[in-house]
């Protein structure tokens, strides 16, 4: 008898709600679909429906989920009126959903979509919205090796003259006949680095004319990893260019790890040793112009050299010659001479090539009105 | 052996952490995440042997009387004070949080603070009008350095008041930072993101290897 009580109760409530739905001219949010959010890695399910036209009554909407037989359960805050999406992030992987999109009028009644289907989370092996980047990415690459693979070939390949790294020389035979040392930094980067590798490479260049030279290469380091790395590749050229010897583990050591503590030691090394020659290679932040100013300060030749943009100004204005960007990437082809070295030099130029063809026809198809690329690239970043 | 087992890693590692990029699937992203903590992994041990470094350094410096040789026991004092409260009473004891923010922060700010100076001796040089270049630098500086400043627009609307433009040196300022200033970045970084690819291509195919500890 209660349960034909509550039943009747509950029957009553339901049909009041759908009448004053009705009444208010509330529609039920159409077209509501659930499915697994591409490009993600299957945490997430994303739910749609036909935003509500204007003057529909409609205040938000809720979101509703239950797992095959479980409750009906709200998740997420109460959305607007205008929404027309909703990502429920808080998935569990491998467990089927069924969602319902209530929509709430101004005067709190609510009416509920049909029920989708059951849907899944999965993850996605490959992002399809990287196409175009994989593309670019493919391209470049086949550039560089095809003209890597080109240079096997002896062919000589032109190189415009960079001359901060053509004073290299002059900087280390500056040193040797001051009989002074040679202070080089490998930047605040870790090994990580790009620009701290390409950095260590033309330490290595600098430390194979040191070993002739018998200049003192000293290399304060901020980075542990780079400590042991640096001293691992000074030696092999000391070894390598027969002056093992000559090669003095204590002349490459740590400092800190602290920013500005690190540009203390290194500037108190500046001033107490007046080193002949200074390079400052990799990657710089606010300290720059310390250790530049400095050194400029006790006399040195300087060349510096940093992918950093920010920091090339200070470079330009207190050394004596900077590698700007690139330029430092290609200090190991340039100072070493090695055919595919160089080929690759001539393959990132291809890349430029593609790059700034790809500006122009931008801009000329912008001017007639045509926007793909545009959005092509907006698309891509 | 000793060349040949590192570029095989490298190769196969730089290939894995392209395509981690690639996919979103979470093994994917499992396995980028794991490889980034081996290198955590490397850092202690190689901190440790940077440590023996620098009290080797220090050591050699008292031992051999060199220039300011006394410092080196400020270095030591700093070094075995912060290890043992670190050690013994965690980081977040008081004494060690006073010691780091009264005493290694002031320094940081000391030393942040000199490149006001520094600047000044830079930009001196940098600024001289000697050549075409130097005097277009100049007079550039000098509009973005005025547009920075309230008074640069109070000066522009009091002298150039009879030009149709109001508040002049901040629109030049701002003309010059988003037109030859951004053309010529972000001409820096296509030519920087080119040169890391072709760096990082050269050193996962084992063309570039120096960074083994030689050239060849």
């Amino acid at each position: 008898m209660i349960k034909t009580t509550q039943w009747i109760v509950v029957t009553l409530v339901l049909c009041l709600s759908v009448s004053v739905a009705f009444s208010q001219g509330l529609a039920p949010p159409s077209n509501v679909t659930a499915v697994d959010t591409p490009n993600d890695d299957g945490s997430s399910i994303t739910i749609k429906w036909d935003a509500a036209v204007e003057g529909s009554g409609i205040s938000g909407y809720q979101i509703l989920r239950r797992i095959a037989d479980g409750e009906l359960e709200t998740i997420g805050a109460l959305l607007p009126a205008d929404a027309a999406t909703y990502v429920d992030s808080a998935i569990e992987k491998g467990t089927a959903y069924t969602y319902i999109v209530r929509a709430v009028g101004e005067t709190e009644a609510t009416v509920d979509s049909e029920q989708t289907p059951l849907v899944e989370g999965t993850g996605e092996w490959f992002h399809t919205g990287k196409i175009p980047l994989l593309i670019a990415m493919l391209l470049f690459s086949a550039a560089i090796l095809w003209n890597i693979y080109d240079a096997r070939s002896g062919k000589d390949i032109f190189v415009r003259r960079i001359p901060g790294l053509e004073a290299v020389d002059e900087a280390i035979g500056r040193a040797t006949e001051m009989g002074r040392s040679i202070l080089y930094s490998t930047g605040m980067a870790g090994v990580s680095g790009v620009a701290t590798i390409a950095s260590m490479t033309i330490l290595g260049q600098v430390a194979r004319r040191t070993a002739d030279y018998e200049t003192a290469l000293r290399v304060p380091c901020r980075d542990p990893i780079v400590l042991n790395v640096v001293r691992e590749m000074v030696k092999t050229a000391y070894l390598e260019e027969g002056r093992p010897d000559a090669y003095n583990e204590d002349d490459i050591f740590f400092i800190t790890e602290s920013q500005f503590a690190y540009a203390a030691g290194v500037e108190g090394m500046m001033l107490r040793e007046k080193p002949a020659a200074i390079f400052l290679q990799g990657t710089f932040y606010a300290e720059s112009l310390i250790l530049a100013e400095t050194g400029n300060s006790v006399g040195a030749i300087q060349i510096a050299g940093t992918d950093s943009e920010h920091q090339l100004p200070f470079f330009i204005a207190a050394c004596d010659y900077t590698l700007i960007g690139e330029e430092l990437y290609a200090a190991s082809a340039y100072l070493s001479r090695e055919p595919m070295l160089l080929g690759s030099l001539r393959g990132q130029d291809w890349g430029k090539l593609l790059i700034f063809a790809a500006i122009v026809l931008g801009v000329v198809l912008e001017l007639s009105g045509v926007s793909w690329i545009t959005t092509l690239l907006q698309r891509v970043s | 052996m000793k060349r040949q087992v590192p570029l095989v890693l490298c190769f196969v590692f730089g290939i894995v952490m392209i395509l981690t990029q690639f996919s979103p699937h979470s093994v994917s992203q499992w396995v980028y995440e794991e490889v980034i903590s081996w290198v955590l992994i490397i850092g202690p041990f190689a901190l440790v042997l940077a440590t023996v470094t620098l009290i080797q350094t220090h050591t050699a410096r008292i031992r051999r009387r060199t220039e300011h040789w006394q410092y080196s026991f400020v270095v030591f004092a700093g070094l075995i004070i912060m290890v043992l409260i670190g050690i013994f009473f965690t980081p977040q004891n008081s004494v060690f949080e006073w010691l780091y923010n009264n005493v290694q922060l002031p320094m940081d700010a000391t030393m942040f603070s000199l490149l006001a100076f520094f600047i000044a001796s830079a930009a001196y040089r940098a600024f001289r009008a000697r050549t075409f270049e130097a005097s277009l630098l100049l007079i550039t500086a000098l509009i973005v350095m005025m547009g920075n400043v309230p008074v640069g627009d109070f000066i522009w609307n009091k002298v150039l008041f009879w030009t149709p433009w109001e508040d002049g040196v901040s629109w030049w300022r701002q003309w010059i930072l988003d037109n030859p200033n951004l053309s010529a970045r972000r001409g820096i970084i296509l030519g920087v993101s080119l040169g890391v690819i072709s760096q990082s291509i050269r050193i996962i195919l084992g063309i570039e290897r120096s960074y083994l500890g030689g050239g060849d």
